[in-house]
């Protein structure tokens, strides 16, 4: 395989996950509006006690809940071309980045770390909606390229939590090429007969889910969940009908074939080491 | 009549007054075709009583407005080149296929819910050698743009699409594919079938596929809908075609929160052939006739056909794991280089 000699080692920095102390002591959830003791919410993986609204969640929180004690080695990605189009709408390209770096602590919309998930070895990406709404531009391509020849490397699954507004605009066609070459990560795992289980969170639209975001081997959602490929305002100002209730969450997505399953937050982790149990029993067995 | 665009009025009006003149230089009899500017023949009237010739002054004109033709369109502005790539007189997939491919037979259906003829494909020989063709098809005329959706794909056309790969892929046959479409459909049965699940397949299947791809962006290379169909070994564009991530107007009305920016938009995405050739996102332009592919379709699709032509006997020579690596190692190294 080529790709192996033009391999670059990924400098590997551990990286426990970090305690995010909330700021506040209630929070009010987004759907019942009814306030949540902010401990009570950290407890519950950031799901509505009263209603099962599952509420955004950090890239640190997503690693912490999806590996085993919450331990993780986190991978430096590629560095990307910054702002090669040079563009400027109302703002400048380059210091939207910048404001976001700050604002987040993460330096783009992918973060990549490996650990084990029900006692198995597993690669997992989790898209970061908090930064520039998990658009996709070439520094997400690279960061899925990556995570995609570590799981090779590893012989591990691959797994991704999706969030996203779809394309980054500011980089143009750049971005709209990131379909493609998230694509072709996505065969090298595939390729290797390794797993790919796509998790889809609120909300995944546009390019990402026209790309790898659709391609799992198994495809789970959070409930109620944003999913789709064009973005409902978009569809209503087109064909100028009401949307039907429901229309593109997970629910909706699940009965109509789209997904394997609806899988609570809480349950993730177990679910998807099951799942991870039973597609590798046979490598397992090789290897033992 | 011929449908000029706004930029194109200078033009437009000289070639009027070439047609006036042609017509007074004739006789009344053949003002049957008064349509056809300069292709109609010379008239055959010498100077009038004040000396002043009528031929003389058509050339003059036609010299002019042939000028002025060529300085336009040597400069044009982004924006108006996503006008010229939405021409409605420029050739579409089904010219394209009609020419260029013979003892085309149509191949229809997705299996599972319908035939989206947005999409449009089948067999044929492309210079005697059978291919598969697929292509984003617009319509030409009402009857037929409704037909076609306006080549806004359904799941169901890029179902269809990822089939006739596939089928190329089986029996070694290479894939032609022309682009030329504002996206994908967004609908409420388009996304009800998964609509992104239908791109991301075909996506897939042009990747995977053990037959070269080429594809060329013919008129408009609208996002996801468009690489649907052109992730391909060689990626050709038209000179005046374009392909963006989103329309400018959509552009314009989500970034700078105001509908009226499409031509600054239009500049901001970078997304005409040249700047595209430019940071290594396709492979190469393809020169279209002075004035644009609407002026002369069959000679923009010739042109297109040697290029094809061109392209093909090297990719068809490498076998099937050479050219999915080779494949890749285009889409990785895409970004890394040749950026401004
Ligand atoms: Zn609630």
């Amino acid at each position: 395989m080529s790709w192996l000699t033009s391999y670059v080692r990924p400098k590997i920095r551990t990286l426990l996950g970090k305690r995010e102390v909330p700021d506040d002591l209630w929070t009010q959830c987004d759907s019942c509006k009814q306030m949540i003791f902010s401990k009570e919410l950290e407890k519950e993986l950031n799901v509505c006690p009263h209603c099962g609204h599952h509420m955004r969640a950090s890239v640190p929180d997503r690693l912490r809940w999806t590996f085993d004690d919450g331990q993780f080695t986190r991978i430096e990605l590629p560095k990307a071309p910054v702002d090669p189009l040079g563009f400027r709408d109302q703002k400048r390209y380059s210091d939207r980045l910048k404001e976001n770096r700050a604002k987040t602590h993460l330096d783009e919309s992918l973060v990549v770390a490996h650990g084990r998930v029900g006692g198995q070895n597993a690669v997992v990406a989790v898209m970061a909606f908090e930064f520039l709404a998990g658009t996709m531009g070439a520094a997400l391509g690279e960061g899925l390229v990556a995570a995609a020849r570590l799981a090779v490397l590893q012989d591990a699954p691959l797994i991704v939590f999706t969030a996203s507004g779809g394309a980054r605009m500011q980089e143009g066609m750049i971005s709209l090429m990131q379909m493609p070459r998230t694509t072709l990560a996505v065969q090298m795992v595939k390729d290797a007969g390794l797993p790919y289980i796509v998790v889809m969170t609120n909300p995944t639209t546009g390019g990402v889910t026209a790309s790898f975001a659709m391609l799992g081997d198994i495809q789970i959602a959070e409930p109620n969940a944003l999913i789709g490929f064009a973005g409902p305002r978009v569809i209503e100002q087109t064909v100028r009908e009401t949307l039907p209730d429901g229309f593109q969450r997970s629910e909706y997505l699940l009965e109509h074939g789209m997904l394997d399953m609806v899988v609570k937050r809480p349950e993730m982790r177990e679910r998807l080491g099951q799942l991870i149990g039973l597609l590798r029993e046979r490598d397992a067995a090789k290897a033992a | 009549m011929r449908q000029f665009l706004d930029f194109e009025k200078p033009i437009a009006e000289l070639e009027s007054k070439i047609d006036e003149l042609r017509r007074l230089s004739r006789p009344a009899a053949s003002d049957g075709d008064p349509a056809r500017g300069t292709d109609a023949p010379p008239a055959a009237t010498g100077a009038d009583a004040s000396g002043y010739s009528i031929d003389e002054e058509v050339s003059r004109l036609s010299e002019k407005a042939e000028k002025q033709l060529r300085a336009t369109y040597a400069k044009l502005t982004p924006w108006q080149k996503v006008q010229v790539a939405r021409h409605s007189e420029r050739p579409h997939a089904l010219d394209y296929i009609r020419r260029l491919v013979t003892d085309y037979m149509p191949l229809a259906g997705d299996r599972s819910f319908s035939d989206d003829q947005a999409i449009v494909g089948g067999l044929g020989r492309f210079e005697g050698q059978p291919v598969v063709v697929i292509g984003t098809e617009r319509g030409a005329d009402l009857d037929t743009r409704l037909k076609h959706n306006f080549g806004m794909a359904r799941p169901e056309g890029y179902r269809k699409a990822k089939r006739l790969v596939e089928l190329a892929g089986r029996f070694g046959l290479p894939v032609l594919t022309f682009v030329d479409t504002p996206g994908a459909f967004p609908g409420i049965d388009a996304e009800a079938r998964g609509q992104a699940e239908a791109i991301a397949r075909s996506i897939e299947a042009c990747l995977a596929a053990p037959v070269p791809i080429l594809a060329t962006i013919i008129g408009e290379g609208g996002s996801g809908g468009a690489v649907a169909l052109a992730s391909g070994d060689r990626v050709l564009m038209l000179e005046h075609s374009i392909y963006s991530v989103i329309t400018p107007e959509a552009c314009s009305s989500i970034l700078w929160r105001d509908t009226s920016q499409a031509s600054t938009a239009a500049e901001a995405l970078r997304l005409t052939a040249q700047d595209l050739k430019g940071f290594g996102l396709i492979d190469e332009i393809v020169a279209e006739p002075v004035g644009g592919a609407h002026r002369d379709p069959n000679a923009t699709i010739a042109a297109v056909g040697r290029a094809v032509a061109a392209a093909l006997p090297a990719l068809l020579a490498l076998d099937p794991v050479a050219l999915r690596l080779q494949r890749r190692d285009k889409y990785f190294a895409m970004g890394r280089q040749g950026l401004a």
